[in-house]
Order: C-alpha cells, then structure tokens, then sequence
C-alpha cells in the first residue's frame, strides 16, 4: 500500500460510508414507528437488542457467531453484482454446501484433522460451486433469467437437503443416505467427526470457532480477486458493459460461469462453516435465510467486500440481539426482519434517503447499482 | 381466418401464447378422452390424468394464473416485478385479519369484505413498488426483492398466531352445466374466485388488446419515447397498472387463505409468486399464454399430490416435491428467443429535459 494514508481515499471511504449509515438509521427510526404503531415499546426494544448484541461477553460471541454466515453469503451475492448478475441462490447454495461438508465430515473416519476439516471445507465450496454454476450455465447458454432459476434452485436444494437426512417415512419409505440411523424419527445427519470440525476459538458457553478468519480471509481475497487481478478486470468490464466487454475480447460467457460458480462457491463454503464449526451436524432447518440477508447485506456494503465485513457486522448485531430483544421487551424478533428490509429499500434508493435527511443532489456517481434490467437476456 | 387449416391455427397459437397453453390443451384433451372411455379403469392413466387430478390442477392454477396476470400487468407497462411472492403473502394476511375481525358477520359478508381487504393490501404493495421503482429509481429487481422481505418480516411480526378465521368459500355449482360430464365436475363446480380468475385471464386478454387503455398500456411499455410524444403521461399508466396488479396479486392471497386453505401460515405463498412469474414468461407476457402455463406448473403439482395418494414410495417424496421447481426451470431454459419481454422494461422513464 501507498506510503502515508492519503486523505482522498479517507474522504472516498467517508463518503461511501455515509449513505449506508443514513439508511441504517433511517431504518432504525422507521421500525420505532412501526413500534409504537402496533403498542410496542421501541426504547425497551433497542436497549435490549444492544445488550443482546453487545453487553457482555455472551452477546459479543452471539454477534461473531451471526456475523461469520453473512459475510460469506454477502460477499457472495457482491461478487455478483459486480458483474450485473443477481445471486437470489444464496441460500440453495448455503444448504448444498451444508450437506457436502456433512458428508465429508460425517466420513472418512480415521484422517487426520489437517486433512479431514480443509477436505470437508472444500467439500462445501465445490458443493455451493456445482449450484452456482447451473445457473449461470443456463443464462449464457439458455438466456434463462438467473434470478428465477436461482430461486426455483433454493426450493430444489432444501428438498434434496431434506431428502438426504431424511429418517424415512410411515409407509416404509426409505431413509435419506445422510440419515442419523440412531436419532429415531428426528430427520437430520450424525455428528461431524472431531477430525473435521472447526476448532472453537472460545470454547461452550461463548462457541465462537476460528470460521471468523476463514471469512475474513475470504473477504481479503475476494477483494484482491475483483480489484488486483486480470480476471477481477474482466469480471468488472462484463458488468460495466457486456458488448463492449466482448468487443474487447473478453470471454463473457466465461466469465458469467466463472463468477456464479464462486459466488455459489462462497455461499456454500459459508454452509459448510455453519454446519462444521457451529451446528456439527445438518438438519433441515440449518437452512439458508442467511443467503437471502445476503442480499441486503450486498447492497449495505456497496458490493465492496470491506463494506460487506461492515455491514455483516451489523446484521450479525441485529440478529445476535433479537431473541433478548424479544426477552427483555416483548417485543417479536420479527421486527427485525422488517428493519432489515427498510435498510434494503433505504439503500438501493438512496433518493429516499436524501428525501428524509433533507440533502443535495450530489454527483451522477450516486447511480444505483446496476444489475439486469430485464428478463430477456442479454 | 375462416380456411385456416388447422395446423396453421396451432402455429397461430403456439407463436403469440407462447407453446405451453398447446400443451395444456392437449393435456385437456387427453384427461377428457381418459375419463369418457374404458382407458379410465387403468390405474396410472387415472393417476395422471383422473377428475381429481384435474380439480387439484385447477386449485393449483388459480393462485399461479393470478399471480402471472399481475405481472402481465406490470411488465406491459415496463414495470419488473419479481415482487408477486411479497404481494401475495400480504394480501393472504390482510384477507385473513379482515376475516378474523370480522367472524360474527354473515359468511358471505365477512368473506367478501375480507377480499376486498386483501386486494387492497396488494394493491398498496403494488403502489410502493411503483413509488420505489418509478419516484425512487429503485433498480425494480431490488425494489421486488424489498416488498417480498418487508411482506414476510411483517406477516410474520404482526400475526397473531392465536387467531381463527371460520369458514372459507365453498364450491358453487352453475345449474346445468355442472351436469356434463368430467367438464362439469371440474370446471363448473367450483368457489368463486376460481370463477373469478377464470374470467379475469379473458377480461385482461380484452383490455390488453382491444381497448384504448390497453393500447396505451402496451405504448408505455415498448417505447416510452414514443407514447409520451403523442401525450399519453407514461408514469401515470405504470403506477395504476403496477397497483392493479398488486390488487391481483392479493386477490390470488385472498384464494389461498380465504378459498383454499382457510387459515393464514407464515409463508405460505411457498414460491407461488416466483412461479407465476415464470408462468409470465412462459406464456409470452399474454394472459391465454399465461393460464396455458399455469395450467402445467399446477398439473406438475397436482401430479406430486396424486403420486403420493397414489402410493408411489419408489421415488423418495422429496424428488416428486421438485417437480414443479424443476419444470419451471426447465420452461424458463427452453426458451431461447422463443418469447420476447416489453421493450422498455425495467428502465425509468424520464421526460426530456427534466435534469
């Protein structure tokens, strides 16, 4: 990096925080009203979601364990704006990569741990790759509209996932072959051997494992992959313009493949961390709200994998928070949904935003971000 | 075209509704020739093609038909709107409050009144849609994507899980013609807003392409440019369709609540609205079109549902469940410059001069 911090980039790095704080807080207030409309009390609400989030070192642990999946999940709907494709598959690529860890994890007993947990993660990522990937198959080869092929892949996933871990039906149907044949008619996978699980960072009660790393780790390299790299070059070239792009001569086919498959890649190596460093075991309901929050958690970060650590962070915070929310004032977690969706609407327009804080119309860089207009294909 | 043969008729069809109402038409005929003959008595031929095959088909269909003429709307009028699913969802809660403050009144009042209810929560969803995508140049993908979030966090923050609604619509046979057989007992026995969709595919068919409004509808949604120039006010027509469709997309959550199941679930549009949508497109952005492909998206459901009455354990239940997922993604795919969307979709419009 350059020599002395230069204070244009500080100002640069300002500047694109200040929308995305303005919605969160836009938001915030907006789910007061929302509140007190339906006879909630959102002081009560908020001051439980802090302590829950950050009070002590339960909360903390709570906030890191949320954050770690939206990061990854939101890293992998970024890479794929940057490139103009909408990644609506997070979540089926979440649960994909969830049961090929498993499936490793569940295996091969006897490996050492240095073989066994990197082989279960890859297993993860080449699971959430293969899901990626078809989709973006199918636009290049099809024009098949990857955001309705991305959502009827969730809905295939969570069946295929609920079939493998299936425990079999009353008229004798048979058993998924990831099924724990010891949980009785509980439907879910046995325990990840010890050789293939995350090891804990802080240990029960807190259950933060090193996974954090792993997607800070990804976060830098994603990073480097779109702004460092000939590939990150081309990648951004299709999403700016795909006909000057192949003009160009890059190969746009190539490339919209290449990034659907590590989008999903990114996605399922967050499922493979959920269910190998936290869960240690799959059951369908590890399932994948997470790679739908992605979305949001996108657009909060800008689609730039440091904004996405940011604004993983937060979200990290406000689910870690909920259920004490919900505790402490009453108050359904599921105002936080509702939330979430405001800081969605409040930073894909940010015109709003401008509205409600009375700002000036600034420069022609505010364009909103730019994924595919229509469902014709190119 | 009075001498056309026959085969350039159906080459007239499949080019303008697109091939999927071909072949729900041939799925039509064949259950028909099924169901009047011998051929009845075969087992897998009833399975696929029996009287309860059809009727679970028509239920499956409505709320897709629905869903699909919603979009019809929007998208002619060069508004995306992947926001259908979120439509729907708070359309089936509101037709649910409504209906369970309104259990003492009559049936037939509460329930009416709670359709109602639910076409107008869908249709102010619409209108935010519009207001995001067309005031806010919301990118409208994203703008869909925060009405489906915003509609599951607030059915589910605002339900109230204690509560019943009595009674839903119950079937209404039309005197004389629900006597023919196996096209009585399917088509003519039904509630009313399956009637009500019904008529609705021939009154948008109507509206999109013999009148005024429609033409103007189209106009907006091809070439902005150009209906603006000979005076039509381009944002105008998109908020009021994107509203009524909104209004449509809650009337198909006022069925599923209010018609169908009877009680609201978190949830429980299930991907309906992403169906329809590919319905839509399937069926060439034209409501024939779009209730032929409704009309195989339902069968692929009712099939699932038949299957599993019909004992088939060969299959695990899981893979009979993706059917429907996997055929829309199949149609989708085989598509290939086979249909054509609105021009000027999904771009904000903006009279000349303003900035």
């Amino acid at each position: 990096m350059a020599t002395a911090f230069p204070i244009a980039s500080l100002q640069r790095v300002l500047r694109a925080l200040f929308i995305p704080a303005l919605a969160l807080l836009a938001a915030l207030l907006a789910g007061a009203i929302v509140m007190i409309l339906s006879g909630d009390d959102p002081l009560a609400a908020y001051s439980g979601l802090f302590q829950g989030a950050f009070g002590d070192g339960k909360g903390w642990a709570r906030t890191i364990r949320k954050t770690v999946p939206f990061i990854l999940t939101g890293l992998s709907v970024a890479l794929a704006f940057k490139v103009s494709l909408f990644n609506i598959g997070a979540s089926g690529q979440f649960v994909i990569g969830s049961v090929f860890a498993v499936a490793v994890g569940v295996n091969f007993e006897g490996l050492p741990a240095f073989i066994h947990l990197p082989l279960a993660l890859i297993a993860g990522i080449v699971g959430g790759m293969l899901w990626g990937a078809i989709p973006g198959f199918l636009k290049v080869y099809t024009g098949a509209h990857e955001v309705i092929v991305t959502i009827m892949l969730n809905y295939v996933a969570s069946l295929f996932a609920g079939w493998t871990v299936y425990a079999g039906g009353t008229q004798g149907q048979t058993p998924g072959p990831l099924w724990d044949r010891t949980a009785g008619a509980i439907s879910e996978t046995q325990d990840v051997l010890a050789s293939a699980q995350i090891p804990w960072l802080f240990g029960p009660p807190y259950r933060v494992h090193y996974g954090i790393f792993i997607a800070l780790a990804a976060a830098i390299l994603i990073w480097w992959l779109i702004f460092k790299t000939p590939l990150g070059f081309e990648m951004r070239t299709v999403g700016h313009n795909m006909r000057a792009a192949s003009y160009a001569g890059i190969r746009v086919n190539f490339t919209i493949i290449l990034t659907m498959a590590l989008a999903g890649g990114l996605a399922g190596l967050a499922g493979g961390i959920e269910t190998l460093g936290l869960n240690h075991k799959f059951a369908p309901e590890f399932g994948g709200a997470v790679g739908f929050d992605g979305i949001t958690v996108a657009l909060l970060g800008q689609t730039h994998p440091f904004g996405v650590l940011l604004a993983a962070f937060m979200f990290g915070a406000l689910d870690g928070g909920a259920a004490t929310m919900q505790f402490e004032s009453g108050v359904p977690a599921d105002i936080i949904q509702i939330i979430q969706a405001l800081v969605l609407a409040f930073v894909a327009a940010p015109l709003i935003i401008r509205m409600i804080f009375r700002l000036r119309q600034q420069t022609q860089e505010e364009a909103a971000s730019a994924v595919s207009t229509s469902w014709g294909g190119s | 075209m009075k001498n056309s043969p026959p085969v350039a008729v159906l080459q007239r069809i499949r080019s303008r509704y697109g091939t999927a109402l071909l072949v729900a038409l041939a799925l039509v005929v064949m259950s028909i020739i099924v169901n009047m003959t011998p051929l009845k008595e075969q087992t897998w031929l009833r399975v696929l093609f029996g009287v309860s095959a059809l009727n679970f088909t028509l239920r499956a269909t409505v709320p897709l038909v629905l869903g699909a003429l919603s979009g019809i709307l929007c998208e002619r009028s060069g508004i995306i709107n992947i926001g259908i699913e979120g439509m729907m969802l708070a359309g089936a809660f509101g037709g649910f409050v409504a209906k369970t403050s309104t259990n003492h009144w009559p049936l037939v009042a509460s329930l009416v009144f709670s359709v109602v209810v639910a076409m107008a929560i869908g249709g102010l969803m619409g209108a935010i849609h519009a207001l995001f995508s067309i005031r806010f140049r919301m990118d409208q993908i994203i703008s869909g994507t925060v009405i489906i979030i915003l509609a599951l966090g607030a059915t589910s923050y605002l339900y109230n899980r204690d509560a019943i609604a009595e009674g839903k619509f119950s079937s209404i046979p039309i005197p004389g013609l629900a006597q023919i057989p196996v096209v009585g007992p399917v088509l003519f026995d039904n509630p009313p807003i399956t009637y009500l969709a019904l008529i609705l595919v021939v009154v948008v068919h109507v509206g999109l392409f013999y009148t005024r409004w429609g033409l103007r509808t189209r106009a907006v949604g091809e070439h902005p440019r150009a209906a603006d120039t000979v005076g039509i006010n381009v944002n105008l027509y998109r908020y009021v369709n994107t509203t009524l469709g909104g209004m449509l997309a809650g009337l198909a959550g006022a069925f599923l609540v209010l018609e169908a199941v009877g009680q609201f679930q978190e949830g429980m549009t299930a991907g309906r609205g992403f169906i329809s949508l590919a319905a839509m497109i399937f069926g060439n952005w034209t409501p024939f079109g779009a209730l032929g492909a409704a009309t195989l998206f339902g069968y692929t459901q009712a099939l699932q549902n038949e299957l599993l009455l019909a004992g088939v354990t060969q299959v695990p239940r899981q893979f009979i469940s993706m059917l429907p997922y996997v055929v829309t993604i199949v149609a989708v795919s085989g598509l290939v410059g086979r249909v054509r969307p609105p021009a000027a979709e999904g771009k904000v419009y903006e009279t000349e001069g303003s900035e």
